[in-house]
């Protein structure tokens, strides 16, 4: 466990570098942001008083993508997919094959120590902003479901890690893994809920998306906070989410040791 | 006796030729990775249809958003999306290799060739994909402009063309000033990624954001709220005033100027990376 640590920590150092870059980051996706929050006011200042959309009124609107926001920074991947990726086609990953750790291990707390500095960084953007539009940010609707957004949260940061990674070791069989990663994460930002609330959609269309595992990683945890998700549907979607964490973990310790048998050590 | 060298041809007769060459060179470098071609069409297309698929969900629970009705926005994401992917045809690759040539010391070579550098650097391949997108996004403006049962004139379709140029030279130049910045730091990969999010506010009806700050940045300063808008407004004859087109035209030419000026003072700086 302690080399896992030491690797956290060396990642903590290593990610402080791009302390400014992450600040660049966090305040420019602020723009798109708020050009879609604009948008959305248009749509209820076109509606009657009080109108809402599929249930959200326009506060709880602007709180969801506010909490996406915030969820995202704490579990989207950011190069992580990229390096590891890299390190399979430049044949990095031989160093690691000889040496007595265990190379997702060290991945994965090279993801907990990049997320750590992220969200430390962006809090103070993403902080004043919240600020700005504090009278249309809720609190968790009760202590419970503070508590299960978090688990939630927790549940949807591994899952990124899981995917991300499993998609990253498709550089095993192909040369160049950008354009498959591209298109999985198009099909991301559509079902996590992340260009609108899913439930906005017709009913069978959600429907649908629920059956995969990308609304675990931001629509259900931001759901529970905002009392969308209650009673039965809360514990029946939290064990959902963490079975696709554990389908996810045995489907990448699958692939990665049918990768390995491929690897060939390109330049290694 | 040593032959005298021919005398260069006149300037403006060699750019074109000099152009059609880094064509043939991006056509032939392109068709060596047929399946990668291919498959980053898609992954734009998709990119696209993911951005109409939003505004039909929106347009699910209303029928008219700051003014613009369903088709009339398609016809938006539209023009965004084709003067996006003309942006990325012709300019995207190239000035985001430029804090490469930078890093690599590479710009020294540039520098030295009898050609005008910026030139070089803006126009050294072309991202054949994006025509292809580009198209599509076309296909897409005559789609709306149909449903809308609306056929522009001839002088709308020229002023339509004229702003989509307009607005090709804003993203160009505007890209190329942040670009600039890897003059004074070398990683400047975030660029690329930045501009995507501003890019991201061309596609919004500009009547829906109120008078303010941002709408102030984003109408003067970094046009984006213009650059779509005011040619799809053109096109279906919706121009709220006739400042509009004028305002993106100038803006167009004090872009280009201020990046040319930036340029300047960033080449006074360099000092080369390798050598």
């Amino acid at each position: 466990m302690g080399k896992y640590l030491q690797v956290f920590l060396i990642g903590i150092q290593n990610t402080l570098v791009y302390r400014v870059n992450f600040l660049f980051r966090a305040a420019v996706g602020l723009i798109p942001l708020t050009g879609t929050l604009y948008l959305w006011k248009a749509v209820y200042a076109g509606k009657a008083e009080g109108a809402d959309v599929a249930g959200y009124a326009l506060s709880q609107m602007i709180s969801y993508y506010l909490l996406t926001t915030l969820v995202d920074a704490l579990t989207a991947v950011a190069e992580d997919d990229w390096q590891i990726a890299a390190d399979i086609k430049d044949g990095h990953i031989s160093q690691f094959l000889i040496r007595p750790i265990n190379y997702l291990g060290y991945r994965f707390s090279l993801y907990l120590s990049g997320r750590s500095i992220y969200t430390v960084v962006a809090l103070l953007p993403v902080g004043l902003f919240l600020f700005y539009l504090r009278e249309h940010f809720v609190w968790p609707v009760s202590p419970l479901a503070g508590v299960a957004f978090v688990l939630s949260v927790v549940c949807a940061g591994l899952l990124q890690f899981l995917i991300a990674c499993t998609m990253a070791l498709l550089a095993f069989w192909v040369v160049d893994v950008s354009t498959f990663i591209f298109i999985q994460f198009a099909f991301e930002y559509i079902a996590s809920g992340h260009l609108f609330p899913i439930d906005i959609l017709p009913r069978w269309g959600a429907q649908i998306l629920m059956l995969t595992p990308y609304p675990y990683l931001l629509y259900f945890p931001v759901g529970i906070y905002l009392g969308r998700v209650t009673g039965p549907d809360l514990w029946r979607g939290l064990s959902i989410q963490m079975a696709w964490v554990i389908g996810g973990f045995l489907l990448l310790r699958w692939v990665w040791s049918r990768g390995i048998r491929r690897y060939s050590a390109v330049g290694g | 006796m040593n032959e005298p060298l021919p005398p260069l041809q006149p300037t403006w007769r060699r750019y074109p030729e000099l152009y059609a060459a880094l064509w043939r060179n991006s056509v032939t470098r392109e068709m060596q990775f047929k399946v990668n071609f291919l498959l980053w069409i898609v992954v734009e297309a998709l990119w696209f249809g993911l951005q109409l698929g939003f505004m039909s969900v929106v347009y699910g629970h209303t029928e008219s958003i700051a003014g613009w009705s369903r088709w009339q926005v398609v016809l938006l994401v539209g023009c965004s999306h084709f003067i996006q992917q003309l942006f990325t045809a012709f300019f995207l690759g190239n000035i985001s290799d430029l804090s490469e040539h930078i890093r690599t010391g590479r710009l020294d070579f540039m520098l030295l060739l009898p050609v005008n550098t910026r030139f070089l650097i803006s126009f050294r391949k072309v991202d054949l994909g994006a025509f292809v997108n580009a198209m599509s996004a076309l296909a897409v403006v005559v789609w709306a402009l149909r449903h809308l049962g609306h056929t522009p004139g001839l002088l709308e379709i020229a002023g339509f063309i004229g702003l989509c140029v307009a607005g090709l030279i804003i993203h160009y130049s505007l890209m190329f000033l942040l670009s600039s910045a890897a003059f004074w730091i070398v990683r400047a990969q975030g660029v690329v990624w930045g501009y995507y999010n501003l890019f991201n506010i061309a596609r919004i009806p500009e009547s829906a954001v109120p008078q303010g700050l941002f709408r102030r940045v984003f109408t003067l300063v970094l046009p984006m709220l213009l650059v779509s808008n005011v040619p799809a407004q053109t096109l279906l004859g919706t121009l709220r005033s006739p400042w509009h087109p004028l305002l993106l035209l100038g803006l167009s030419g004090v872009c280009f100027v201020v990046s040319e000026w930036v340029w300047r003072l960033s080449l006074r700086r360099y000092s080369s990376a390798s050598a």
